[in-house]
């Protein structure tokens, strides 16, 4: 073992959130080298969380969300070009370009894509959209400014329940198909995908649940879309919000454990390669990572969340710099927001985690609550609508696996004192990709099954 | 100027949005949004929120990668 | 030794203008239960948590012993109130102050505050010796506060008795007839709120642009504060709206007279203050403890099981210098960026009125070191106001030139 690896080079994958932060930290923390960034999109780094919320609204310009720097990266920064490949024994990143950038040490952030819609020649209607990229939300706020006289959000995740509630605060009339029985119910469960039920119909969205689309219309430009029950709906806008798709092709023939899942890597983000012998010098971050959880039974946790890709960059630069006795582990509790249709919706732990729920605070009528989940006996997350001041109560006792359900004695605990299923669906039977997944080892397979690019 | 602020920190206590309207907006009760990039005449401002922000949750920085192009 | 318990020492007058080497003997003790079953709390992280744990009451009537005096009076205001209700009328008041109704409210009052605080100024210019008390940092909060309610500023004489006796009541101090302050406390709050009651009537019909009209006017569709409940609010604003400011304004002055390089720098660089407004939060808060929460469960501290239904004392003042979350804690550092201090509270209760505490202070202090002309103090320490929970200067003799 060498001493503190400060010098050298090093090559970051992904130009955005997770990429940025990681290059700030290896900075900070006395990187000397020289530090390249990688950015498919042509953008400097930018907030995605605005493109559903304010950008729709139209008080912000999808083209106004860069994200501000902690500090100078002094970095190469090569934007608008996608890596193609990973030569993991020359040590080298494939461009598009045809360039060859050589590393020491490799961060992998390149996160994840909207999910298409799966017929091409449908996508292609002039009127479809997904939201993932400031292109993506600012063609879809100007055409929401030219008044659609109805849009059709197809998936009920949060990104496509935001979406919708964009469009009704402009007074747009909206239908959202989901294939699930609830909007939000496949990373909240059952009880609090309800109320999204509610409050989405009492906010006048036409939600279609349990049903798919089978079909988007038109000659050029679309006109409406056909639903498995049998129903249709003229339209002339659709956003596609079928969840999230991980950028990991490029890594198909690197050795990497790379799949539909994301970068398998160990609790200190070292990337393991298909054998599950974990590297030393190839290591992931952010949206794209899958990494173990003490706190959820050391399951591989795939986290499509912003403060994820912020501190697991923090913790896999200053591995990156710091040798074997100085690493972190990554540990953060996973946490996320959501604000729609007037709620301020936040998350820790990982709801999907669990077999009942319990209403600890507050109320669903009030749509003022905090909901605690529970495995097994002991708190694993809690969500609270409009009651964040909370959330931290509940959070200590998910890093101290307190049992479930939690001590009495909550001063605002009016309703449903007794815990219920949480409901959370099998991810298989909904519109739109779980923005959490655990995804366990297969028990038969004793490597990552390689599948190469095409 | 550029501005994110961490939602996940952020527990809806209003004050940046109190100290620069402009630029953080409260919507409903809790639910925070803000302009990223922050408009020149609200600097002194938004300088002001980040002080008063009680858990510290508004990042306040020139635009990422300016040296990129 | 009734007399020689750590909350004695603590409410002990005699201790009022340093009680900080206490606070450090309370962050050693953990938690520190007192011979009549209270507990007292202080350490930062310990005070934190119990701001934001659900079993933590503000509601008085929860102690195993009630206060005889609560039931008699005005029914609480939200500060004495748990959700739902706290919240119900917590957020019917910042509808008139604040977002998501009102966001440019406290913003809106930046030239006014400053015309106000210019006039005060012009009051002493000249006079070699001033009370940054009597002359500026009380006058200051309650004019704007009167502004903001709607009550006439000429009536401070009226309400100034009534309010130095809830002030008294809020006073936990051990011993010495306990019953008598609440109970003049509970007549003062009855007489005030009456009387701010009898304001907001008139407005039902002169409205005007204050918050007194907009609680017993404009829209009810979500809901509206009955008659009762605008005098508990409005009885709350005015007596937080002053009695706290004051002592933020002169604890201030006194720190920063204190500190000649720090002082001189912030002359320099007015861009400072509100960074230095936020360490003055934490190094001589305002408001030093909350003594009114209570225990809905068993809960247990560090160690020690606090009983339902005890009393229990936060000492965020102590929490503010507790060395486990700030660095050098004892030290006045105006560039501090770590603004997580326990100056306002923290949780759902934090302080209301804290934007415009924050304003109304930068505001007064950039604009007073300016005209200040080598300030000298001239008693340190000065007299401090009798309560040990809204600590401050009772009078800060300055002279300059």
């Amino acid at each position: 073992m060498h001493g503190e690896p400060r010098d050298g080079r090093i090559v970051i994958v992904g130009a955005s959130l997770a990429g940025l932060r990681a290059a700030e930290t290896l900075r900070e923390e006395g990187f000397a080298g020289t530090l390249t960034l990688i950015g498919e999109e042509p953008h400097t780094p930018y907030d995605r969380p605005p493109l559903s919320k304010q950008v729709l609204l139209g008080t912000v310009s999808a083209d106004k969300t860069g994200l501000p720097q902690r500090r100078e990266v002094d970095a190469e920064w090569k934007l608008g070009v996608r890596a193609t490949g990973l030569d993991p024994v020359g040590k080298q990143v494939l461009l598009a370009d045809g360039e060859k950038v050589p590393f020491d040490r490799l961060l992998i952030a390149t996160g994840t894509r909207a999910r298409p819609w799966p017929n091409p020649a449908e996508a292609a209607l002039d009127g479809v959209f997904t939201l993932r990229t400031i292109e993506d939300a600012g063609r879809l706020a100007e055409r929401l400014d030219a008044g659609p006289r109805r849009v059709l959000v197809v998936g009920a995740g949060f990104t496509g329940s935001e979406i919708a509630s964009a469009c009704r605060e402009r007074g747009l009339e909206v239908t959202v198909a989901e294939r699930g029985p609830a909007p939000l119910v496949g990373a909240l469960g059952g009880t609090l995908g309800a109320l999204a039920a509610k409050l989405q119909r009492a906010h006048g969205v036409d939600l279609r649940c349990g049903v798919t689309v089978t079909a988007l219309e038109g000659n050029g430009r679309l006109t409406g879309a056909r639903f498995s029950d049998g129903t249709g709906i003229d339209a002339d806008v659709a956003v596609v919000a079928l969840g999230a798709v991980r950028n990991t092709e490029w890594l198909a023939e690197s050795g990497i454990a790379a799949g539909p899942r994301g970068v398998t890597c160990d609790a200190g983000c070292r990337a393991f390669d298909m054998y599950g012998i974990v590297t030393d010098d190839v290591f992931a971050a952010g949206d794209v990572a899958r990494f173990p959880h003490p706190l959820f039974e050391y399951q591989l946790l795939s986290l499509e969340h912003w403060g994820n890709a912020v501190a697991q960059a923090e913790v896999a630069a200053h591995n990156m710099i710091h040798a074997g006795p100085r690493r972190r582990p990554h540990l953060t509790v996973p946490a996320f927001w959501s604000s729609q249709f007037g709620l301020n919706i936040k998350s820790v732990g990982v709801p999907t985690f669990s077999d009942q729920v319990v209403i600890a605070q507050g109320s669903l009528k009030d749509a003022r609550l905090v909901a605690v989940y529970g495995y097994r006996g002991r708190v694993t997350a809690a969500v609270s609508v409009n009651q964040a001041k909370s959330l931290e109560y509940y959070q200590r006792l998910i890093e101290t696996a307190a049992p479930f359900p939690p001590a009495p004695g909550a001063a605002d605990r009016i309703e449903s004192p007794e815990p219920v299923p949480s409901d959370v669906p099998d991810p298989k039977v909904l519109s739109h990709g779980p923005t959490v997944a655990l995804t366990g080892h297969l028990p038969d397979r004793r490597l990552t099954l390689v599948q190469p690019a095409r | 100027m550029n501005i994110v602020v961490d939602l996940n920190r952020c527990q809806g206590y209003a004050q940046c949005a109190f100290v620069a309207p402009r630029v953080f907006t409260m919507h409903g009760e809790e639910a925070l949004l803000y302009t990223p990039a922050v408009p020149d005449d609200q600097q002194g401002r938004v300088l002001r929120a980040e002080a008063a922000c009680p858990v510290q949750a508004i990042l306040v920085g020139e635009e990422a990668g300016a040296g990129a192009r | 030794m009734a007399a020689d318990t750590l909350f004695h020492r603590i409410t002990d007058y005699a201790n009022r203008a340093d009680p900080y080497p206490l606070y450090a003997e309370l962050r050693e003790a953990g938690v520190a239960r007192q011979e009549d079953g209270s507990y007292l709390v202080g350490t930062y992280h310990a005070i934190e948590a119990l701001l934001h744990d659900p079993r933590i009451s503000s509601d008085r009537r929860k102690r195993t012993v009630p206060d005889e005096t609560a039931e008699e009076g005005l029914p609480p205001a939200f500060i004495g109130l748990d959700d739902p209700e706290h919240h119900r009328l917590r957020a019917l008041a910042m509808r008139s102050f604040g977002p998501p109704h009102t966001p440019d409210r406290i913003d809106g009052m930046h030239d006014e505050i400053t015309r106000i605080v210019k006039d005060l100024i012009g009051s002493f210019r000249g006079e070699e010796r001033i009370d940054v008390v009597d002359d500026f940092a009380y006058p200051l909060p309650v004019t704007v506060i009167c502004r903001l309610l709607g009550v006439p500023i000429e009536d401070e004489p009226r309400f100034r008795e009534w309010s130095d006796a809830i002030v008294a009541g809020i006073d936990p101090t051990p011993g010495e007839d306990p019953t008598e302050r609440p109970r003049a406390a509970a007549e003062a709050r009855k007489a005030m709120g009456l009387y701010l009651g009898e304001l907001a009537e008139k407005r039902r019909t002169h409205p005007s642009d204050d918050m007194l009209s907009a609680f017993v006017g404009g829209d009810s569709s979500e809901g509206q504060l009955t008659p009762l409940e605008i005098m508990t609010t409005s009885v709350l604003l005015l007596i937080a709206g002053h009695e706290t400011t004051v002592n933020l304004i002169s604890n201030g002055i006194l720190t920063l007279l204190r500190h000649p390089d720090e002082l001189a720098r912030l002359r320099a660089e007015p861009a400072l203050m509100p960074h230095a407004v936020e360490e003055l939060l934490r190094y001589e808060p305002p408001v030093q403890m909350l003594p009114q929460r209570t225990p809905l469960a068993d809960i247990e501290v560090a160690g020690v099981t606090i009983p339902q239904g005890a009393p229990l004392i936060l000492l965020l003042a102590s929490g503010n210098r507790d060395p486990l979350r700030f660095p050098d804690p004892d030290r006045f550092d105006p560039t501090r960026d770590d603004h997580q201090h326990l100056g306002f509270g923290s949780g759902i209760h934090s302080c209301f009125g804290a934007p415009l505490a924050r304003l109304e202070a930068q505001i007064a202090l950039n604009e007073l070191i300016q005209y200040l002309d080598h300030p000298r103090l001239v008693e340190d320490p000065p007299p401090y106001r009798r309560s040990p929970v809204l600590r401050g200067p009772r009078h800060l003799l300055v002279e300059s030139g």
